[in-house]
């Protein structure tokens, strides 16, 4: 296959050209020092991934030669691993890698109206870079803050109890150049430098370590409430369901829990939803081949349907 | 045995018992020398006082159990590495955290990663190891860097190298980030993972204790599981079994998430309840009322406010139908379809389903075409049996617990909101209007809390 066929089928070109000799020099040095680190050397796979993504941004055809090199592996076994893990770029994006969580709770928070809210905003879809290179617009799985929700991760720094408002105004400022902190987490640096501390380089910027202090606001909680200290929202007339027992038994299910059947509010039930929420990248169609199942799916969301994408995270993220 | 709050009691101060938590409000908690300022590392001088199976044992008649889900014994993981075998032993540490809701050994780790470090040592002597590992997910730099720190300054201080305090025992510790994938949350595809492989779980027997990292005798435990022992190894076994249960003793973190005023880290003795957590940090938001909850992450079955004075601990929440998982408390008020919130958890199992067994990986991809459709008032009513078979199909069936994770929250939707899903399939639609489960939706209430 040359460059010039028509037809891509997706498969890599070898062999891939080697990095220039001054860049091949400086990762030698660093891939001996990953390696050092483990007593299987196989165990720096994804360190090294990390640290070619940090010199190219995502990881080339150039960075899985030069893995499968450094462990004496083939570019096959490597490629079967980069397609696996989420985190591994195939192709070349944004400076600032910008993570909205969708997953259940982050969405129902927030999360769906803020991704929704930056879509537009931005003229990019899921995991689409804006034309000026600078911001890659992605959703998320759960990143472990749900109490900071709705959360959105820039360069996988944590920016806490977003709204559509403050991260427009994020990405403006990204897109501007202008100096952005994270709620947890350090100033921003570009993704290849945060693709480097991935590696295991520790982040030797002053500063880094100790910024935005230490516990977030909702961490300290029940920290403050076992202190006796004042929790803002305590009140006699936030209360829970009561009990269905006065002698309070238990686990007794209550006489007057409330029916699923009537939902309190909402749009009128002959109203069919528009593109719903969920349409992000898990699988998309339903087969035409399974007559007795659902009624054959139309393609959602603009997202451009794959049939082959139950294989899971390795395919689902190819290109 | 105590249980340490009475079901009735409300004062925060009786009921919560931070430990892990204690000092996370003080300057600099992430520092060595805060942590040592609040009897930091002494649990250790204890520990490598002792003979490791001494250790052992100490943390086993304290009856600590496994924080990551599961509820297994941690002192008898420990007892399972054989010993004299002349191969090298490891320890690996699951800081993977990526369970749906799931979100305390992040902020544990955020702002006191020593506990960790020190649990570590004291876990590595105990089993006879030289080398343990730190699986950190990778989409967490904050942690990653207070990490690298942590262990830059325990080497420093003498703590992790060679012949730590003049004990004789040499350990490394190596922080490795992951690259994203849940599945590796599990331990035998974290073990793959941290080999350089693609991360999906390995047949069982072997079990890791006997053939884990490099085919040697491992222990993979979680965070929080790991970070506990300092306490009880300074503090005693007697102390820690005062906390809690028979069964479940001792304290743990409760993450408090969702539609509640007051979402954050809750540490109490095993055995509180979401009655008592919501009392007395301000309950649900204002106006509104709990729908389901989950008691520990997306994968444990869902509860409703039938289930509030349920004792979360192992046993009570297994017998209320349940799990205990990770203590992820997530709540969600009556604005918030439950087909909807299902619908997403299962596409989170549909992406993160690893591809290894038919059952799950085919499964999940089905039960999402299944959802979707009766979402956007395309289902037909057979689809609510069809549904209940193909999580059967993969529950229980599956190579892994990830298969029964994507089968709980569809059993349990059914089984206490099956008339909502009939909803969405005679009205052809779904009848919530999303935008009132915001944060922002009743923003006079709501306001300033979360900031």
């Amino acid at each position: 296959m040359t460059e010039t066929t028509a037809t891509s089928l997706g498969m890599p070109q070898l062999p891939a050209p080697d990095y220039p000799a001054d860049v091949r020099a400086r990762l030698d040095a660093d891939a001996r020092e990953v390696i050092a680190r483990y007593p299987g050397p196989r165990s720096a796979l994804l360190p090294l991934l990390h640290l070619v993504q940090a010199e190219e941004g995502h990881v080339t055809r150039t960075g899985i030669r030069f893995c499968a090199e450094q462990l004496d592996l083939t570019t096959a076994e490597v490629t079967a691993v980069v397609t696996f893990y989420t985190m591994y770029r195939r192709r070349a994006s944004g400076d600032y890698q910008v993570g909205v969580c969708t997953n259940t709770l982050c969405a129902v928070m927030g999360g769906d109206a803020i991704f929704d809210e930056l879509k537009e905003h931005l003229g990019v879809g899921n995991g689409e870079t804006t034309e000026d290179g600078a911001v890659t617009l992605e959703h998320i799985e759960c990143n472990a803050a749900c109490d900071f929700a709705p959360v959105v991760m820039v360069n996988w720094e944590f920016f806490d109890n977003q709204t559509p408002q403050s991260a427009k105004q994020l990405v403006d400022d990204l897109r501007a150049g202008r100096t952005v902190e994270p709620t947890r987490g350090a100033p921003l640096c570009t993704f290849k430098e945060t693709a480097r501390m991935l590696a295991g380089f520790p982040d030797r910027r002053p500063g880094a370590v100790e910024a935005t202090g230490g516990a977030g606001p909702a961490s300290l909680v029940g920290l403050r409430l076992a202190k006796g200290e004042p929790v803002a929202g305590r009140g006699p007339d936030h209360v829970i369901a009561p009990r269905a027992t006065a002698d309070g038994t238990p686990d007794a299910p209550r006489a007057d829990a409330p029916t699923t059947g009537e939902p309190p509010s909402g749009r009128p039930s002959d109203e069919a939803p528009g593109g719903h929420p969920s349409s992000h990248d898990a699988p998309q169609q339903t087969s035409a081949s399974d007559q007795a199942g659902p009624s054959p799916a139309t393609p959602e969301g603009g997202a451009t349907p794959r049939g082959d994408e139950t294989a899971g995270p390795a395919v689902e993220e190819g290109e | 045995m105590t249980v340490a709050a009475e079901i009735n009691e409300t004062s925060p101060e009786k009921i919560l018992a931070p430990v892990l938590s204690a000092f996370w409000d003080q300057p600099d908690s992430w520092t060595l020398e805060t942590y040592r300022r609040h009897e930091g590392y002494e649990g250790m001088r204890k520990a490598l006082a002792m003979a490791p199976d001494d250790v052992i044992a100490y943390v086993k008649d304290a009856g600590l159990r496994g924080r990551g889900g599961a509820g297994f014994p941690t002192g008898m993981k420990w007892q399972f590495i054989p010993q004299g075998d002349g191969k090298p032993h490891y320890l690996v540490v699951n800081a993977d955290e990526s369970e749906p809701g799931t979100c305390k050994d992040i902020p544990l780790l955020f702002a006191n990663p020593h506990s960790l470090i020190e649990g570590i040592v004291i876990a590595a002597h105990a089993i006879r190891s030289n080398h343990a590992f730190i699986y950190l997910r990778g989409e967490v730099v904050p942690v990653l860097r207070r990490l690298h720190e942590a262990v830059r300054e325990a080497y420093a201080a003498g703590f992790l190298g060679k012949d730590i305090l003049g004990s004789g025992l040499d350990l490394d510790v190596i922080v490795h980030a992951g690259a994203g994938a849940y599945i590796c949350g599990e331990e035998t595809a974290l073990l793959d993972s941290l080999e350089g492989r693609r991360g999906q779980p390995r047949l069982r027997p072997p079990f890791p204790a006997v053939a884990g990292l490099y085919a040697c005798p491992t222990v993979v435990n979680n965070v929080e599981s790991i970070a506990s022992v300092p306490a009880i190894m300074n503090k005693g076994k007697d102390w820690f079994r005062s906390m809690g249960s028979e069964k479940s003793p001792g304290f743990t973190l409760y993450s408090l998430s969702g539609h509640v005023t007051n979402p954050g880290q809750y540490e109490a003795p095993l055995g509180v309840t979401l009655r008592q957590l919501l009392d007395m940090s301000g309950g649900i938001r204002r106006g509104h009322r709990l729908k389901f909850w989950t008691p520990g992450g997306s994968s444990t079955p869902m509860f409703t406010d039938e289930h509030l004075d349920v004792p979360l601990d192992y046993e009570g929440v297994g017998a209320a139908g349940s799990m205990l998982g990770t203590k992820a408390l997530q709540c969600f008020d009556e604005t918030t379809c439950v087909v909807r919130a299902v619908t997403r958890w299962t596409e989170f199992y549909a992406h993160e389903s690893c591809g290894k067994c038919t059952p799950c990986r085919e499964g999940t991809y089905w039960l999402v075409q299944l959802l979707r459709d009766i979402e956007a008032g395309k289902g037909v009513r057979d689809d609510l049996d069809k549904l209940n078979d193909i999580a059967d199909t993969i529950n229980g069936k599956s190579f892994c617990a990830l298969g029964d994770g994507a089968a709980s929250p569809i059993f349990s939707s059914l089984k206490y909101f099956r008339e909502e899903y009939e909803q969405h399939i005679t009205g052809k639609g779904c009848p919530f209007d999303p935008a009132k489960s915001t944060v922002w939706a009743d923003n006079d209430a709501h306001l300033g809390v979360n900031a």
